[in-house]
């Protein structure tokens, strides 16, 4: 995560940076196991976490740096099974939390777990408006297609005809598709993966974490509970199709004109207007500036006009402006 | 104001200056006329001449258009309050006289543009000064036609009749205008020099303002008190904020978007209230405290985020320019019905600190004591602003930067394999590492919503939440103790005290001051603690046969203010009473000696 690395002369204003008590030896993804997850035996998220330790692990990220975010759900448990700086926010608003974190805060590794109800439905909003600007974070978003903390009420993925408790004759509702939203929003990392396939998480979770800007990753994760089953059709175990995007390689061979290209929002949005179980893989990813980035630049052109004063001067200025 | 010649048109010689202490002039036209800008000229000008100066405006609470006051009172003493009766009205249109002819004193002048207005010269009380405004205005620009400049040929005409010192004057409106267009430039000066050029004769007479003995030699600089609370704020350290545009308190985000990155700072404009508060947290957890500014309706959509950083013991400062309500309200006018959500707005058992200022100067201090107080107790503090605070321009001493100005620095100390987030200690208060923080053992701690044990973990066992909640409100228990008691103004004893908070704090004192002067005394205190109470207020309430607490909200369901209700419930004190109103608008100083003596009947 190079790129993310700022100017530490024009970013001293924002923060300075922790006396290092030396650098930490390397670790292992046990390690970083806390507390013991309470999700329930099958469940999906724990594919999620162990991913989550196996990228940690590969990366070497200072265990200081990370700051795991959550909101509230099954999958919201995350931060407490992280031994790293974690938060367990409110529902729906860890995006918005993030959002504030990441941007007063560029030196830090900022993952933010979510789930379908947190991030689709009540922190909608939040998620629009991150991906709109950019603001430096990875968003995984564990979709289990069901409210299980709640114990089994549709939720904004649900399918249609899905029996729940809020829908017990079968859910009337036309569903959220995260992948067309996301797209529409803005997002500048767009994937999908599964937790059936964890070696696919963890490529598309790499890249995730090495895009600059916001990186989404929608990640169906089955609820064994109450949405048993919702992802065979996409586990070649249960005699699905787990099928992968294949990206261009710009090799100039004429299968190479067929492959995806992340970059082409158009195509994009056809792989995600795909019917279920759909394709998987980095559905779009391109290079724009950071919110991070376009605010340090606001910040480096305001201290250029002031001539660098400190913030004494600065504001003596305005008070005599305002004699 | 009284101070001001009674006599109508007695000595009508320019030249003879009538001495004044006060002068209290409302400007009414429509809010195109630029009435802000000449009132804003005025006040500014005014505290650069050493003069105490306190304004109120009123807007339109549509886009454009619509009828608009500029209301300044410039005093040669403490100026309290903004006025209740004015000296000097002027009137663009027939319904600015018709609508505000109420407010000119007895013995006051009416300057009315004579190319729009009719007043009734058959009513003796008043001195009448008839200027062809419009017609002159458009003469002195030349051209066009139309009458924008008319508000610089009304200052033109004010400093004439105030003998204020033009050539600082127009070095003030050059130095306004050196963004504008050189074209605009010149039609302001050439329709300002006409006003002053404008010989008023024999319709009324000119004054000159007594020199003030000021406190100290310190200038005054002169602000409204939503840009007073920006720059506290940023005084104080704060390099996060982030809000959401509402009335009245969007220029503070304003001032803090265009002025933080100077600082090195960013200014979040969040999608909403909600995401505002809880990117505030988010940096404030990131080891700074943050702010997030809103009006009532805000601080409604707010109160879940609060509530986690109450439980989650991170500071933030949260200010609430109040506004008239509940729901959308009344946008542009000012109330001071907010305190019960500040205070406990939020589900479960959720202390924090609230805190009021009185006025635009102690607008700047008050946020820089908030961030303060957010830091040392870690949880959030709100500030209780209000539109009539938000909006007056006051003129007050300089604060002493190279003495308030500072730096906050990020905890970033190694914490030992024994730490624990929420230890519960005798003061309860926590210190956070910020993230970034090396953890001996890497027992890193997780910051939750979820009622949790010393170590930050959740837990089901019921004794944490006990423990938990006590902690919590221990914290606020030991501020309590460190709060000093508000001083009384007036005699120690007696039979009526007036307890007030924030802006209704003026008129207030204005009101105990003139009565007393009056032969009947009347004391009066300030309450800018409102949680924690500060010690002290049962033993002074004690000492009065009567505690009335003016506030501007309403008597409510059983005959109480909320502040009246809460010093009730708290002190079980039946001799405390309840002076209130809901029109939008700060008390004037009759208005409480009416209610007094009503209720001392």
């Amino acid at each position: 995560m190079s790129d993310t690395t700022i100017n530490p002369a024009s970013s001293a204003a924002v923060v300075a940076a922790p006396a290092q008590p030396g650098q930490s030896t390397p670790y292992k993804k046990v390690d970083l196991r806390s507390d013991r997850p309470t999700w329930c035996p099958g469940c999906g998220d724990y594919t999620v976490l162990d991913t989550y330790f196996r990228l940690c692990e590969r990366r070497q990220i200072p265990r200081e740096k990370i700051v795991t975010v959550s909101g509230i759900g099954c999958s919201s448990r995350f931060p407490y099974f992280v031994q790293a700086h974690g938060v367990h926010f409110i529902h729906g608003r860890a995006v918005a939390f993030a959002s504030g974190l990441s941007l007063s805060r560029p030196d830090l590794h900022v993952v933010v777990f979510s789930g379908d109800g947190d991030a689709y439905s009540i922190g909608g909003n939040h998620l629009e408006h991150a991906a709109r600007k950019n603001i430096h974070m990875t968003l995984v978003v564990m979709d289990n297609m069901v409210y299980g903390l709640t114990k089994k009420q549709t939720s904004p993925t649900s399918p249609m005809g899905f029996k729940s408790k809020t829908d017990p004759t079968g859910s009337i509702d036309i569903p959220t598709n995260p992948m067309q939203k996301l797209l529409a929003a803005g997002a500048t990392f767009v994937a999908r993966t599964s937790h059936s396939n964890p070696q696919h998480m963890l490529q598309v979770m790499e890249r995730a974490m090495d895009h600059r800007g916001f990186s989404v990753i929608e990640c169906l994760s089955e609820c064994v509970e109450f949405h048993p089953g919702a992802f065979d059709a996409a586990n070649p175990r249960k005699g699905g199709q787990f099928t992968i995007i294949e990206e261009k390689k710009n090799d100039g061979t004429p299968e190479d004109e067929k492959r995806h290209d992340p970059s082409d929002e158009a195509a994009a949005y056809k792989l995600a207007s795909l019917p279920f179980p759909g394709v998987f893989g980095v559905f779009y990813d391109v290079k724009e500036p950071a919110k991070n980035d376009r605010e340090q630049q606001l910040i480096d052109n305001a201290r250029a006009a002031t001539g660098g004063a400190a913030p004494l001067a600065c504001l003596q200025k305005t008070f005599a402006r305002l004699k | 104001m009284s101070n001001m010649s009674d006599s109508n048109g007695g000595s009508a010689a320019t030249t003879n200056m009538v001495p004044i202490k006060d002068a209290v002039i409302r400007i009414a036209g429509n809010s195109q006329d630029g009435i802000q800008t000449v009132g804003e000229l005025l006040a500014r000008f005014s505290g650069r001449s050493a003069q105490e100066v306190m304004s109120y405006m009123t807007i339109p609470a549509t886009i454009s258009g619509g009828p608009s006051i500029y209301q300044v009172r410039i005093g040669s003493g403490e100026v309290l309050t903004v006025g209740d009766e004015v000296d000097v009205l002027v009137a663009f249109y027939q319904h600015s006289y018709d609508k505000h002819l109420g407010v000119l004193r007895k013995g006051g002048v009416l300057i009315y543009d004579t190319d729009h207005v009719e007043p009734n010269l058959d009513d003796k009380r008043f001195t009448y000064v008839g200027v062809p405004m419009t017609a002159l205005t458009i003469e002195a620009i030349g051209g066009k036609g139309h009458d924008k400049g008319k508000n610089m040929f009304l200052l033109g005409l004010l400093a004439r009749m105030f003998d204020l010192d033009t050539l600082k004057l127009e070095a003030m409106l050059k130095a306004w205008g050196a963004k504008r267009e050189a074209g605009t430039m010149e039609a302001t000066f050439n329709a300002f020099r006409a006003g002053y050029g404008f010989d008023i004769g024999r319709m009324g007479q000119n004054f000159r303002f007594i020199p003030n003995e000021r406190r100290s030699g310190r200038p005054l600089v002169v602000m409204a008190g939503n840009q007073a609370m920006a720059y506290g704020l940023i005084a104080a350290g704060v390099r996060f904020g982030a809000a959401y545009p509402i009335t009245p308190s969007s220029q503070i985000m304003e001032i803090l978007r265009t002025e933080l990155p100077k600082y090195g700072g960013i200014f979040l404009q969040a999608e909403d209230e909600i995401a505002a508060v809880c990117a505030a947290i988010g940096a404030s957890y990131g080891g700074r405290v943050a702010v997030t500014s809103t009006s009532g309706p805000g601080l409604a959509l707010k109160t879940e985020g609060i509530g986690w950083a109450v439980m989650a013991e991170i500071p933030l400062v949260v200010i609430d320019v109040q506004r008239g309500g509940p729901s959308t309200g009344l946008p542009t006018k000012m109330e001071q019905s907010d305190l019960n959500i500040a205070i406990f707005g939020g589900h479960g058992d959720c202390p924090r600190i609230v805190l009021a200022p009185t006025d635009v100067e102690d607008a700047f201090y008050s946020s820089i004591e908030a961030v303060d107080l957010a830091r040392k107790y870690s949880c959030p503090v709100i500030i209780l602003s209000d539109q009539a605070i938000g909006f007056r321009v006051e003129a007050f001493e300089e604060p002493e930067l190279d003495k308030i100005v500072r730096e906050m620095p990020i905890d970033f100390t190694p914490r030992g394999a024994e730490f624990k987030p929420y230890e519960d200690t005798p003061d309860g208060i926590p210190h956070h590492p910020a993230p970034g923080t090396p953890i001996a053992n890497h027992n890193y701690p997780i910051l939750t919503g979820l009622e949790h044990n010393e170590a930050g973990h959740p837990g089901e066992d019921p004794r944490f939440h006990t423990m938990m909640t006590a902690k919590r409100r221990r914290k606020l228990q030991k501020l309590a103790e460190t709060l000093p008691t508000p001083k009384v103004l007036g005699p120690a004893h007696g039979d009526t005290l007036l307890v007030s908070w924030g802006s209704a704090y003026g008129p207030s004192r204005e009101a105990a001051e003139k009565s007393t002067a009056d032969g009947q005394p009347l004391s009066v205190l300030c309450i800018r603690y409102l949680n924690p109470l500060p010690p002290g207020l049962d033993e002074i309430f004690n000492r009065f046969k009567r505690i009335l607490v003016v506030e501007n909200n309403d008597s409510g369901l059983y005959g109480y203010g909320q502040l009246a209700a809460l010093l009730r419930s708290r002190y079980c004190n039946p001799r405390i009473g309840s002076i209130n109103k809901t029109d939008g608008l700060s008390f004037k100083v009759s208005e409480i000696l009416e209610a007094v003596r009503a209720q001392t009947r």
